[in-house]
C-alpha cells in the first residue's frame, strides 16, 4: 500500500438485517483527490459512504464484514475510537443541517467538543474555517446571526466549515447539492475543487454531470456491487463495462 | 323515511358541536366568577400573611400558602431530575425490547392510579416503613411519584420533537451520545420539558388526597422548621374549613379557594409564557 492511499476498503459487506446491501466491495481512494460514487437509487452508494465514518452503526441490525482502512488503520477494529474516527472523517449531508445556533457557534461546535482552546484560539479557527469555505467576507459581520437564517448554499458551506474547524481531513459528501439551486450547486462545486488542495473528498451524487465536473475518480455501483472504478474521464468516455456505459449514457437509472 | 336535506344536517351538526363547546366553557366561567365574587372580600394583607385565629374563623391562611409552596418545591426537587433523566434514557438510549415496553406500560399505569391510592402508598412507604413520619419530606415524595408519569411523558414528547438530523450531525462531528444530548438535544427540548413539568407541578399543588395521610396538618400553631415537620396546605385547609369548622364565614372558604386557584393559574400561565417565548426563538 502506497502512502497515497488514504481510504482502503477491503472485502466489505454490509447487511441490513437479511438484506445484503453491499457485496464484497474493494476500492482505494487517493489522498487529496475527489472521488465520486454514482449509481441508481438503492445501489448502496450512500451506505458505503456512511460506512466510512461508521454512521451506519446508528441503525439497528446492521452487520458488517471485511474492513476499511483509513490512513492504514482498520476502522472496524474492536477498540477503534469512533470519536477520533469521526473527527478525522467528517460528513456533509444532503440537506444543509446547521444547528439552531449562531454562525459562530456552529463552526465552533466541533472545536468545543474536542479541544480546550482559549477564546482567541477558537475565534482564530472559526475565521480560518470560514475563509476556507469562502464565507468569511460575507459573514464576518454576521457571526452572531442565527445560522438557519442563511441561504441554503451558505448553510451548506457552513456545514463544511464546521468540519474544517475540527481539522477533519476527509470529507464525505452525501449529495451535498441536491437541496440547492443550480447557481448554488455551481458554487459548491467550485468550492470542492478548491478544497481538494487540502482535503480528500468522497462525494455521492445522482447528478452525473456533477460527477464528471468535480471528480478525479469515479466509482459506479449497481445493486450493492462496485461495477467499475477508474479515472473520471475514462469512466465517462471509455468505460470498461457495458453496465457502466448503459448507466452513464442514460439508458437506465 | 324522512329525508333531511344536507343543509339541515349541516345546521344540526353545527348546533350540537357549538352547544357542546359552550358547555365546556360554562363551568369554567361559573367557577371563576363565583370564587372571585365570594372570595375577593376576604383578600387583604392579613389574610395572606397571618396565621388563622379563632378556630380558623379569622386571621389568615399564610401557613397553608407556605406549606403548598414547600410541597411544590419538594415535589420539584424529587420529580424533576428523576423524571427528566428517565425520559432521556427512554427516548435516547433505550432500545426497543421487552424491558422498555414494560417500563412504558408501568408509566401509563402509574398515570392511571387514583390519587388517594398514592396517598395510602405514601403513608405505607414513606411515613411508616421509611419512618419519615407525617412530614413535608413524605408528602413531597408522594406528590413526586404521582407527578413522575406526567413529567416523563411530557419530556419524552419534547425530546421527540428534536429533529433526528440534529443528533446525526452531532454524532457525525465526533460527539459522544451524552455530548449530543447535553449540547444539542436538551437545549432544543428544554422549553417543552419545562412546560410539561410546570403543568405537572401545578396539578400537584392542588392535590388533596396524596397529602392527606402523608403531610397535611389540620392546624399548626407554628410554621414548619424542617422537612421532617408537618405543614398545612391549601387544598387540605380548604377541605377542613369547608367541612370541619362550623359557623365560618363563606368568604374565608372562597378566599382560600381563590388563592389556590390563582397559584395554580400563575403556574400554568408561566408554562404558557415559557412555551411562547421559546417558540419565537425556534427557527426550524
Amino acid at each position: 500500500m502506497t502512502n497515497d492511499i488514504v481510504i482502503d476498503v477491503r472485502d466489505y459487506n454490509l447487511y441490513y438485517g437479511d438484506f445484503h446491501a453491499l457485496l464484497d466491495v474493494n476500492l482505494s481512494i487517493k489522498k487529496k483527490s475527489v472521488t465520486a460514487i454514482i449509481g441508481p437509487s438503492g445501489c448502496g452508494k450512500s451506505t458505503l459512504l456512511r460506512g466510512l465514518n461508521r454512521m451506519n452503526d446508528l441503525i439497528d441490525q446492521v452487520r458488517v464484514t471485511g474492513e476499511i482502512f483509513i490512513e492504514g488503520k482498520p476502522i472496524y477494529a474492536e477498540k477503534r475510537d469512533l470519536v477520533e474516527l469521526r473527527k478525522k472523517v467528517g460528513m456533509v449531508f444532503q440537506r444543509p443541517n446547521p444547528f439552531p445556533l449562531s454562525v459562530y457557534e456552529n463552526v465552533a461546535f466541533g472545536l468545543r467538543l474536542h479541544s480546550h482552546l482559549s477564546k482567541e484560539e477558537v475565534a482564530q479557527k472559526v475565521e480560518e474555517s470560514l475563509k476556507a469555505v469562502a464565507l468569511w467576507k460575507e459573514l464576518k459581520d454576521k457571526l452572531k446571526a442565527p445560522a438557519l437564517r442563511l441561504s441554503g448554499e451558505q448553510q451548506q458551506r457552513l456545514c463544511i466549515a464546521r468540519l474544517a474547524a475540527m481539522s477533519a481531513d476527509i470529507f464525505l459528501m452525501d449529495e451535498p447539492c441536491s437541496a440547492l439551486d443550480p447557481v448554488a450547486t455551481q458554487h459548491i462545486e467550485e468550492l470542492i475543487r478548491v478544497l481538494k488542495e487540502d482535503y480528500t473528498i468522497v462525494i455521492v451524487t445522482h447528478n452525473m454531470a456533477q460527477a464528471a465536473r468535480v471528480s478525479d475518480e469515479t466509482a459506479y455501483f449497481y445493486l450493492g456491487k462496485l461495477i467499475e472504478m477508474g479515472p473520471t474521464d475514462q469512466i465517462f468516455t471509455r468505460p470498461a463495462r457495458k453496465e457502466t456505459e448503459d448507466y452513464i449514457t442514460g439508458r437506465f437509472g | 323515511m324522512i329525508r333531511i336535506s344536507a343543509k339541515w344536517t349541516e345546521r344540526i351538526a353545527f348546533f350540537f358541536l357549538l352547544v357542546s363547546t359552550l358547555i365546556i366553557i360554562i363551568p369554567v366561567i361559573l367557577i371563576t366568577v363565583m370564587i372571585i365574587q365570594k372570595g375577593l372580600p376576604a383578600m387583604n394583607l392579613e389574610f395572606l400573611t397571618e396565621s388563622p385565629r379563632l378556630g380558623m374563623r379569622a386571621g389568615g391562611i399564610f401557613p397553608a400558602i407556605l406549606g403548598t409552596v414547600y410541597l411544590v418545591l419538594g415535589t420539584m426537587v424529587f420529580a424533576l431530575p428523576i423524571g427528566i433523566l428517565a425520559a432521556i434514557y427512554l427516548s435516547e438510549y433505550a432500545r426497543d425490547n421487552w424491558l422498555t415496553r414494560a417500563i412504558d406500560l408501568a408509566i401509563v399505569n402509574l398515570a392511571g392510579v387514583p390519587s388517594v391510592v398514592y396517598g395510602l402508598f405514601g403513608l405505607g412507604l414513606f411515613v411508616i416503613f421509611l419512618n419519615f413520619g407525617t412530614s413535608i419530606l413524605a408528602g413531597s415524595l408522594t406528590l413526586a411519584i404521582m407527578s413522575l408519569p406526567v413529567i416523563i411523558t411530557a419530556s419524552r414528547e419534547a425530546l421527540g420533537t428534536v429533529p433526528q438530523s440534529f443528533r446525526e450531525v452531532s454524532l457525525a462531528l465526533g460527539a459522544t451520545r451524552w455530548q449530543t444530548i447535553r449540547r444539542v438535544v436538551l437545549p432544543n427540548a428544554l422549553p417543552g420539558i419545562m412546560t410539561g413539568t410546570v403543568l405537572a407541578l401545578s396539578r400537584a399543588a392542588g392535590e388533596t388526597a396524596p397529602i392527606l395521610f402523608t403531610v397535611a396538618a389540620f392546624y399548626l400553631p407554628k410554621l414548619p422548621q424542617s422537612v421532617f415537620d408537618q405543614c398545612m396546605a391549601l387544598p387540605y385547609h380548604l377541605y377542613v374549613i369547608a367541612t370541619q369548622v362550623p359557623k365560618i364565614k363563606p368568604h374565608v372558604q372562597y378566599g382560600t379557594a381563590l388563592v389556590l386557584i390563582v397559584m395554580v393559574l400563575v403556574m400554568n400561565l408561566s408554562a404558557i409564557l415559557i412555551r411562547a417565548h421559546f417558540r419565537k426563538k425556534k427557527h426550524w
